[in-house]
């Protein structure tokens, strides 16, 4: 089981409802968030093109977070998420430094948080907050190793792209293009 | 000031009022490890509603926690309006709910030693002092003095109360500050409105046409997500802008259009559309009437005369024209929503009705739909008294096809210089904050000070509070009932709102509130049942349902009677206009005094040094009522203002940097805006997020952040054919230091 996400940037308006969804179905305090988009506009008036994308953990495969853990807080969980135990995280900040996406904050009470995938939601059969809740469907979640899972439907079908490959941390969010 | 009446920062308020905020904002983070999440959905209850942040009214579920706190909102799997799925701002809702600086407990102005302030009251007090001064003022000047502005779901029972007071001066600012020009427009062309939600048929259609309707940053939920969903299928998006907004950048082809020149190119594509005989014959043949006339008006109107307007190169414009035809009839030129510009709107909507009528998108997939209505029988109440006053006799002939009531006339109205054919001297504002949502501050405030009586009605201290008399603090959608939704779409559906918790402190749902006025003035004759929850359980019974199903399912939606979502092959269809046909020609125009046929006539252009101010919506907020939602706030803090690097340059503006906006009268912002450098909008012109820059200190999240467009409104360019105030006539520069005396404390 390998889980993974896909944005299509073609969709996304960039509302934040995915910011706001994830913060209410994971209680994230206000002033932090565990996903959060990005708008990247090229060109001169009136030439111009704009990508959108809603952005969060990628849950590397070769996680730099997982790997420079002094406790083993961080760790895989079940097809490849990437997890914070917070009763064993020190809230050192290791993993802030080591992730090139920017991915992690520090939660007030002294661990560091990120996205789950909404582990919980999965297991139970619901698709993560920010998918569900999304307005345009842009977010397409599931299986690769399950090739009719919608994630893999979407990615045999379409062009994509993976951000800041050049790390080498092999993420699992994938941006339709 | 010599004023009669002061605005008072409710920051200022009795300490009894601080005292009861502290603590509540804590409950929003009352959780925070994933283990405690784990237990509480184990014993989850959700009760259904339909939201209130926008007035899309999406329906949805409120999840509980186990110790009965709100926890969050999820939509409605079998809502047509939001099809399981709310925005971001009903997502936030709860931010609604828990922000601890809402409105608590009635409050009325008083003279402390020369100075005003608000002392607290109770209710009983509170609505006694209102129904006393509401009666007062009623044997004075007669029960059409007393005018209601309102917005939402209290509406319908602050109009019942004063219709049954005697008065029908009832205005919703929907109409004239927004979406009139349109429905006046469609009604003289169809026979027929748009609707809300929109009838727009945009899950089907293959070309969807945007004229400044920024789809997207609008968070009208249903409407985006068939955008999307047209998106996967290939629908061409051609977007009519002078600012690259999100639906630009999901385009075919955008028409980076110069300002206020929309019906030039309206016009243009018109000509292309009947010269290159790209319209529908058949349907033209045989649902309109007055082609002929408008194949004469529109023969000079060729995309060259349009490019010199709107600088669109008439390449473009035929291209785009060829584009609606190919995909006609599933094509949308879209009416939009908030389109009260530069007052010649309904012209405007005029012309993009046409289109829509060339194209013979009205009544076709993938173009207008016909919607269907849940059959809900209404409890009767007496006959209301009949109104001696209506709104049109405070100045016959003024505006006359309104077919709403227009609240910037009732405004007018409330100052005697204007000599209004009847007195206005007591305000009811419920659930708008008519000082940012009406153009113009100066004459609404000028209004404020005729007035003997002022209430306002809200769940958060807004503006208008600030000036009133009697503040009754409303509790928000997620602690009552309403009445039940009823809105028409392709299948007819009715969504209940129940609350999921009991009201916050010591505010009241609008139903209690306007009830309890009915009580103190003798008239609960119109209100029979004590608790509405009585009342919708009457009205459900008598369609084989009752309150307790609704409670369990949320909704209900039923088959069409009928398969006639859309016009059928050769179905004869007779309009609701005088000739029965789909008027290309409007002889209830020209009967009017107005152009039968739509116009370009040129507008005002910025002066030397200014540009025009385009404002616009974000998809996290709802006008301004949501600026101190903390989920919300959280999303967006404040507006900025887009410049063009050309026009940055020229001023050596930084990105980022505070500056504040003049306008052409004058008019300094309040508070300053960040610049943000952006080739995104056109150089003669700025734009920015509208509801931002509040003054209320009492509303501590969005208090000076941001700059507000509706104080530069000072110019409104008036709709003469029913009033909407056209605010893009407006013009600003820029003020990088501000005199330590003009800068607002």
């Amino acid at each position: 089981m390998r889980y993974a996400m896909a944005v299509d940037t073609k969709k996304c308006v960039g509302c934040s409802d995915c910011v706001v969804a994830c913060q209410t179905e994971n209680n994230v305090p206000i002033g932090f968030c565990r996903d959060w988009v990005v708008e990247v506009m090229n060109g001169t008036y009136p030439q111009l093109e704009i990508e959108i994308r809603s952005e969060r953990c990628n849950h590397c495969v070769n996680a730099p977070c997982v790997r420079c853990c002094p406790t083993g807080a961080s760790h895989f969980a079940e097809g490849g998420i990437v997890l914070v135990e917070k009763n064993k995280c020190i809230g050192c900040g290791a993993c802030i430094a080591s992730c090139p996406y920017d991915a992690r904050y520090p939660h007030p009470n002294g661990y560091v948080d990120k996205c789950t995938f909404c582990i919980h939601r999965i297991k139970t059969g619901m698709e993560p907050a920010c998918a569900a809740v999304c307005p345009t469907k842009c977010i397409y979640f599931g299986d690769l190793d399950d090739p009719n899972s919608k994630v893999s439907s979407v990615l045999k079908k379409r062009k994509y792209k993976t951000l800041i490959q050049e790390a080498g941390t092999k993420p699992q969010l994938y941006f339709l293009i | 000031m010599a004023n009669r009446r002061q605005f008072i920062k409710l920051s200022f308020m009795g300490a009894g009022a601080v005292a009861l905020s502290s603590g509540a904002y804590g409950a929003l983070n009352f959780l925070s490890s994933p283990e405690e999440v784990k237990k509480l959905k184990v014993d989850l209850k959700r009760t259904p509603t339909y939201c209130e942040v926008c007035f899309w009214k999406c329906a949805g579920w409120v999840y509980k926690t186990s110790e009965g706190q709100i926890w969050k909102i999820i939509g409605n799997d079998e809502d047509q309006h939001c099809n399981g799925r709310l925005c971001p701002r009903g997502t936030g809702g709860v931010g609604m709910y828990y922000d601890e600086e809402r409105l608590k407990t009635p409050l009325i102005r008083t003279s402390d030693r020369g100075k005003q302030i608000f002392r607290e009251a109770s209710w009983d007090e509170a609505l006694g002092y209102v129904a006393e001064k509401m009666k007062s003022i009623s044997s004075k000047y007669g029960p059409e003095s007393i005018a209601l502005f309102t917005h939402g779901s209290g509406s319908t029972y602050f109009t019942t109360l004063l219709k049954a007071f005697g008065s029908s001066i009832i205005a919703e600012p929907s109409y004239a500050q927004c979406r009139g020009p349109r429905d006046e427009a469609f009604m003289a062309t169809f026979g027929e409105e748009v609707y809300s939600p929109e009838i727009t048929d945009i899950r089907d259609t293959k070309c969807l046409v945007l004229i400044g309707s920024h789809i997207g940053e609008n968070m009208h939920n249903g409407q985006i997500q068939e955008m999307s969903d047209a998106i996967d299928k290939g629908v061409s998006i051609i977007t009519v802008d002078p600012r690259f907004s999100t639906a630009a950048g999901k385009s075919k082809y955008w028409l980076p259009i110069k300002p206020s020149t929309d019906l030039a190119l309206l016009l243009a594509w018109m000509h292309e559309i009947i010269y290159n005989n790209y319209y529908d014959k058949k349907y033209v043949e045989q649902y309109c009437s007055g082609l002929d006339k408008l194949k004469e008006h529109v023969k000079d109107f060729t995309p060259e005369w349009a490019y010199g307007i709107t600088t669109i190169k008439p390449d473009l414009i035929r291209k785009t024209a060829k584009e609606m035809a190919n995909a006609a009839p599933a094509v949308i030129v879209h009416p939009g929503r908030h389109v009260t510009w530069y007052g010649d709107d309904t012209q405007r909507e005029r012309a993009i009705a046409i289109l829509n009528a060339l194209l013979g998108s009205w009544g076709r997939r993938g173009g207008f739909y016909r919607p269907a209505k849940f059959d809900l029988p209404t409890y009767k109440i007496p006959v209301f008294p009949e109104p001696k006053k209506s709104w049109t006799d405070a100045f016959p002939g003024r505006y006359p096809l309104a077919s709403s009531p227009v609240s910037n006339a009732i405004i007018d109205a409330t100052i005697p210089d204007n000599k209004p054919g009847f007195e206005v001297k007591g305000w009811i504002v419920n659930g708008t904050n008519i000082i940012s949502s009406i153009p113009n501050q100066a004459n609404t405030l000028k209004a404020i000070q005729n007035l003997e009586l002022l209430v306002a009605i809200d769940t958060m201290p807004m503006e208008i509070t600030g000036w009133a008399d009697v503040i009754l603090p409303e509790c928000t959608y997620l602690e009552r009932y309403d009445m039940l939704r009823v809105s028409p779409h392709r299948k007819p559906a009715i969504a209940l709102r129940m609350p999921a918790a009991e009201p916050k402190n010591n505010t009241r749902s609008a139903y209690n509130i306007a009830r309890g006025l009915a009580l103190k003035m003798g008239l609960e004759k119109y209100f029979p049942f004590e608790k509405q929850e009585e009342l919708l359980d009457w009205q459900l019974k008598q369609v084989d349902s009752s309150l307790e199903e609704m409670q369990r399912i949320g909704m209900k939606t039923r088959e069409r009677d009928a398969d006639d979502l859309y016009f059928g092959e050769d179905e004869k269809v007779s309009f609701s206009t005088d000739s029965g046909k789909i008027e290309l020609y409007s002889k209830y125009f020209e009967q009017a005094g107005f152009d039968p046929l739509p116009k370009y006539l040129p507008h005002e252009e910025p002066p030397e040094g200014f540009y025009r101010l385009i404002y616009g919506r974000a998809p996290m907020h709802t006008f301004g009522r949501t600026a101190n939602n903390p989920n919300l706030t959280d999303l967006m803090k404040e507006n900025a203002l887009w410049v063009n690097p050309k026009v940055s340059k020229e001023w050596d503006l930084q990105n980022g940097q505070y500056i504040w906006l003049k306008n052409q009268d004058g008019v300094i912002s309040d508070f300053p805006i960040r610049v943000r450098i952006t080739e995104r909008i056109r150089w003669d012109s700025i734009y920015m997020v509208h509801g931002f820059g509040h003054g209320q200190k009492g509303m501590k999240r969005c208090f000076g952040k941001g700059a507000s467009d509706s104080q530069l409104m000072t110019k409104v360019l008036t709709d003469p054919i029913m009033g909407g105030t056209g605010m893009r006539g407006n013009f600003v520069t820029f003020v990088t230091k501000k005199a330590e005396s003009e800068v607002a404390s």
